[in-house]
C-alpha cells in the first residue's frame, strides 16, 4: 500500500510532498512525542500526530518515514510546510481524532509494531 | 464592576513558579477541591477546572512567576492570573486554535500544542486577557453560578 | 465496552483501580499532549496515552476522564500511581504501541470520544 492509496481511501488532503506519495508504507505509527517517534519508529512508517510545527518535518526526515497524517483537523505551520517541500516529506490532513484514523488505517491493514 | 469586592465568600490566592513543571497541576487541583467543598454544581467545577488547568499551564510554560486568585460570589466565580515574564505580543494570535510558542522542553512535557487560551475561552463565561510585551500577562474569567448550562448534567 | 474488556483485548496490565474493571466505557481518545485531553469532555472517556507524568492524572481528573490505558509498556511513577488512587482513576498498561492499541479497540467496536468545540462561549 503506498501512501497515495490510503489519500485515496481516506480522502485526504494533501499539504506538501506530492511528489513522493508513491512512497510504499511499512506501518504506521502514532505518537505526539517526538522523542518516542525518534526511538520507535521504523522507516516507510506512516506517522499519525497533531504536532504541527516544523520538527516534525526534521524527524520524518531522520527516520525515513513515508509521511505524516495529521489528525484532528489540524494544519501545518507555514514552516512546516515549506520544510517538508523542501525534504519532500508528504503531509497530508485529515478531520478524525487519532484514535478513529488509526482505527480506520489499521482495518485496511495497515499495522503497528510488535509490543516492546 | 462586577461586584466582586462586595460579595466574596471565598478568596485564595497561589504562587505559581514559571518553568516548573514537576508542579504543573497542583494549584488548579487544590481549586478544585475548593470548589468541590464549597458544593458547586459538577459542571461549574470542571470547566473551573479546565481552565485553571491551562491558565496555570501557561505560566509555567511561559512566564517567570505568577499568582493566581479565586474569587468565589454567590452569583459566580473569577480567577485573576497574573504573571511576569515575556507577556503575549500578539493576543489575538494567541487565542486562536493550535498557535503556539511552545519550545522542546514545553513539548516534552505533553504541552505546548496551542489549544491552552482557546481551552480557556471555551469552558468560561467571560474572559479578558490583557498584555505587556516583556512584563507579563493578566488573564481573568469568570463563570457564574446561575446560569442554566452551567447547572445541567454532563452529556 | 468494559475496562476488564479494553484490558483483554490490549493483554493489558492493571496497575491500579482493579476493583473498577466493571467501568463501562463509552468512548477513547488518543492525546499525549495535556491539552487535548483537557478538551475532552465525556464521561465515560477512556484516555491512551504515552505520557506517564502525574500532569496526565491531573488533567484527566479535572476532565471528569474514566480510566488511563498507557501504551508502549510504559508504566508511570509512584507519584502518577498515588494520585490516580486518590482520584479514583484506574490506570492499565499495555506493551503494545498506540498504534496497535487504537486498532485493536476500535476494531472490538469502541467508538472516539467528541471533543468539546462548541462555539457557544464566543460573542458576550
Amino acid at each position: 500500500m503506498t501512501v497515495a492509496d490510503i489519500v485515496k481511501n481516506f480522502g485526504l488532503q494533501t499539504r506538501a510532498g506530492r511528489e513522493r506519495l508513491l512512497e510504499e508504507v511499512t506501518g504506521g505509527y502514532a505518537s505526539d512525542l517526538l522523542s518516542d517517534v525518534i526511538a520507535h519508529s521504523r522507516k516507510g512508517n506512516i506517522w499519525i500526530t497533531i504536532q504541527t510545527h516544523p520538527n516534525i518535518v526534521a524527524v520524518a526526515t531522520m527516520k525515513e518515514l513515508a509521511g505524516i497524517i495529521l489528525a484532528g483537523g489540524r494544519e501545518p505551520d507555514a514552516d512546516t510546510i515549506q520544510k517538508a517541500e523542501e525534504e519532500e516529506i508528504p503531509i497530508l490532513i485529515s478531520p478524525l481524532f487519532t484514535f478513529e484514523l488509526v482505527g480506520k488505517l489499521y482495518q485496511i491493514g495497515i499495522s503497528g509494531m510488535s509490543p516492546c | 464592576m462586577d461586584g466582586t469586592e462586595n460579595n466574596i465568600l471565598i478568596h485564595k490566592t497561589f504562587h505559581i513558579e514559571g518553568g516548573n513543571f514537576q508542579n504543573a497541576g497542583l494549584i488548579s487541583d487544590q481549586v478544585k477541591k475548593i470548589l468541590k467543598e464549597a458544593g458547586l454544581p459538577k459542571k461549574v467545577i470542571r470547566r473551573t477546572s479546565i481552565a485553571t488547568f491551562e491558565a496555570e499551564m501557561n505560566v509555567i510554560c511561559y512566564a517567570q512567576r505568577g499568582n493566581l486568585s479565586l474569587f468565589i460570589t454567590p452569583n459566580f466565580l473569577k480567577v485573576v492570573v497574573e504573571d511576569e515574564g515575556h507577556g503575549i505580543p500578539d493576543i489575538n494570535l494567541a487565542m486562536s486554535d493550535g498557535y503556539s510558542t511552545a519550545d522542546e522542553k514545553i513539548r516534552e512535557w505533553g504541552f505546548g500544542a496551542g489549544m491552552g487560551l482557546p481551552n480557556i475561552r471555551r469552558n468560561t463565561d467571560e474572559m479578558v486577557l490583557t498584555s505587556k510585551f516583556r512584563e507579563g500577562t493578566h488573564l481573568e474569567f469568570i463563570i457564574y453560578l446561575d446560569r442554566q448550562e452551567n447547572m445541567l448534567p454532563f452529556e | 465496552m468494559t475496562l476488564k474488556e479494553v484490558k483483554e483485548t490490549t493483554n493489558a496490565e492493571v496497575i491500579s483501580g482493579d476493583h473498577d474493571l466493571k467501568k463501562e466505557i463509552k468512548c477513547a481518545f488518543a492525546a499525549e499532549l495535556l491539552s487535548d485531553v483537557l478538551a475532552l469532555s465525556q464521561e465515560g472517556a477512556l484516555l491512551i496515552t504515552g505520557f506517564t507524568h502525574p500532569q496526565v492524572v491531573y488533567a484527566a481528573d479535572a476532565a471528569n476522564l474514566c480510566a488511563i490505558l498507557f501504551v508502549r509498556g510504559r508504566w508511570p511513577n509512584e507519584a502518577t500511581q498515588q494520585l490516580a488512587i486518590q482520584k479514583k482513576i484506574p490506570l492499565l498498561s499495555t506493551s503494545y504501541m498506540m498504534f496497535e492499541t487504537c486498532g485493536l479497540l476500535y476494531e472490538y467496536g469502541l467508538k472516539t470520544c467528541a471533543l468539546k468545540t462548541e462555539n457557544g462561549r464566543d460573542g458576550k
